[in-house]
């Protein structure tokens, strides 16, 4: 019943977050919330001389929204934004699946464990809602796909 | 008083199952259920009598007329009010809406040197008080309403227990409105409103309550709580959505501007002006909602068969054996009063280590219903410190084994995600 929704994983990521609250030379961020329950997450990017990303994470939430941004910043860490993307859309894609995508691990790694999340539309956002402001502080940045291969 | 297994068959939706178990229904804060006799009032009415009301002269339009306007002396009756301070509005936060807009509305022309009711006109220098336990129907018409006009809002902040700390001071000789909830919808609290609405009048302002949970649960004479409007929703007690009503005294409600206008709520039309007719039609502007209220006059009469009394006794029964039950957990904490002093059924709390999301989803899997949030009273989760609670509400079909099944909900998730788990802030 709850074991499609509560993953290992997902309990594992909110026991014991990775890259929350780290110190780094941010370029961006977004405060997000998700106004129907209070849950706040702040996403910060910066970038590595190396051009790769740089995610920071602060927040307070349900352990769907707590796992997830563990999960985001430990996937998009180190990543450059031209492979960052790829697993952003794959996620974004996977949410909005209602349960009917089987997803692909080679792209999407701990973050299959959210496949049960999209069978549940009120817990929908949680899991997005650190990925929204990736997305958004990306774009203040001007660290996405799309501005960096313009530059380049 | 009643049984409640017996009146459970009047609830269809009661015998369903959710996710593989039975239904378990406390949320009735939220929105309640709808008895057999209320849907077949609204069909009746449909199949029968159907027609635009107050419009055209043919036999169904006197019928439909007529149904709705004893619908409306139904429900003025069961709140101890005169048919004509009764203003159908589509819910209660409309109905809150209306009063505001008559103020910035006032407001307006005044500015504009046409003539209004003083009492109506706010600005720069007055202040509208309200609550911080209120709804957010109950707080934020009234931000917007000084963000328009220049007024302070100012507010009675509240005690570690959940109730109003009413200080000398927040009504002053500069107030001109107080909007005061009954009864809390977080943390479940009866406020003293005849208090308030005493001292509002003792500066000459005027006030207003948000019945919402309290006529749904208690008996409610409007004349007694010594205001001067009162708005509620008709889902919460039995009766159909996209039905609310306004109460108002009827000089005011006839002092007021219009809020919606259009068809049915005129006197005169000329090209270039109009006259209003007097309320309550003066506020229902386009054709009404006559099926709702027809069906919401039928929930009043259920109601009544069983006597608001022992609804009240019923629920207060209900709510003492939630708190015992709940006090028995180790790591649950009650948000809002813990004994049953000035208090209604509306039981909010929060689970050390498991955020009420997760309270919430463990408990729908066992088939209970309960509501997590912040139940649109998001300033008040914060006076508390909690970024949401769970919320347990009770109503006449609810019995003890549903509270046994919601503390065994709680045991659950609080097995699941193993007690005393350590989660970095
Ligand atoms: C105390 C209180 N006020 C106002 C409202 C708003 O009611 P509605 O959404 O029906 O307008 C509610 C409903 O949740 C409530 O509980």
């Amino acid at each position: 019943m709850s074991e499609d929704l509560y993953q290992e994983i997902i309990l594992d990521h909110y026991k014991n977050p990775r890259g929350k609250k780290v110190e780094i030379d941010s370029l961006a961020q977004s405060y997000q919330v998700n106004p129907t329950c209070g849950d706040e997450v702040t996403v910060e990017v910066g970038q590595n001389p190396d051009g790769t990303l740089l995610v920071s994470y602060d927040g307070q939430g349900c352990s769907i929204s707590q796992a997830s941004a563990s999960v985001m910043s430990e996937l998009i860490n180190g990543k450059t934004p031209a492979e960052a993307a790829p697993i952003q859309k794959a996620f974004m894609e996977l949410m909005k699946s209602k349960g009917q995508l089987e997803p692909d691990e080679e792209v999407l790694e701990d973050a299959i464990a959210f496949a049960g999340v999209s069978k549940y539309p009120a817990r929908i956002k949680c899991a997005l809602i650190s990925w929204m402001a990736l997305a958004d502080a990306q774009i203040k940045a001007q660290l996405t796909a799309a501005t960096t291969q313009r530059n380049g | 008083m009643f049984d409640v297994n017996k009146l459970r068959a009047d609830f269809p939706i009661l015998s369903r199952e959710v996710r593989g178990v039975p239904l378990v229904y406390l949320d009735s804060g939220a929105t309640s259920q709808k008895p057999t006799q209320v849907l077949d009032a609204e069909r009746h009415f449909y199949e029968t009598s159907n027609a635009a009301v107050h419009r055209g002269a043919h036999a169904l339009a006197e019928e439909a007329t007529d149904a709705y306007e004893a619908a409306r002396q139904t429900i003025a009756s069961f709140v101890g009010a005169k048919i004509e301070e009764i203003v159908f509005t589509k819910n209660a936060t409309e109905g809150i809406n209306l009063v505001a807009y008559a103020f910035s509305n006032a407001t307006d022309k005044a500015r504009q040197g046409i003539e209004v009711d003083r009492r109506f006109v706010v600005g720069p220098g007055d202040s509208i008080v309200v609550t911080e336990m209120e709804h957010h129907a109950n707080l934020i018409p009234w931000q917007e309403l000084c963000a328009k006009t220049g007024a302070t809002l100012k507010w009675f902040g509240l005690t570690e227990e959940g109730r109003l700390d009413i200080q000398p001071g927040v009504i002053d000789s500069t107030t001109k409105f107080v909007s005061v909830v009954h009864q809390s919808n977080l943390l479940g609290t009866i406020n003293p409103v005849k208090e308030i609405m005493d001292m509002a009048h003792a500066v000459g302002a005027l006030g207003m309550v948000d019945l919402c949970q309290s006529v749904p649960h208690m008996p409610v004479n409007v004349h007694e709580l010594g205001a001067d409007f009162a708005s509620w929703s008709g889902h919460k007690m039995l009766g159909p959505t996209g039905i609310g009503i306004l109460w108002g005294k009827s000089d005011l409600l006839n002092a007021m501007p219009p809020f919606l206008s259009g068809g049915s709520m005129i006197e005169m039309v000329h090209m270039d002006h109009s006259t209003y007719a007097p309320a309550p039609q003066r506020f229902e502007a386009g054709v009404p909602m006559a099926a709702q209220a027809i069906g919401l006059a039928r929930a009043c009469d259920y109601l009544s068969e069983l006597g608001m009394d022992n609804v009240f006794l019923h629920e207060q029964e209900l709510t003492a054996y939630a708190l015992e039950e709940l006090a028995k957990i180790p790591g649950v904490r009650v948000i809002g009063p813990t004994d049953m002093r000035d208090r209604g059924s509306a039981v909010s709390f929060v689970v050390d280590g498991i955020h009420p999301h997760d309270v919430g989803h463990l408990m729908d899997a066992k088939g209970v219903a309960v509501r997590v949030g912040h139940h649109c009273c998001w300033p008040t989760c914060r006076r508390f410190d909690v970024p949401a609670t769970t919320r347990i509400t009770t109503y006449i079909y609810n019995d003890k084994s549903d509270i046994d099944q919601a503390v065994a909900g709680i045991k659950s998730a609080q097995e699941f995600f193993g007690s005393g788990i350590a989660v970095s802030a």
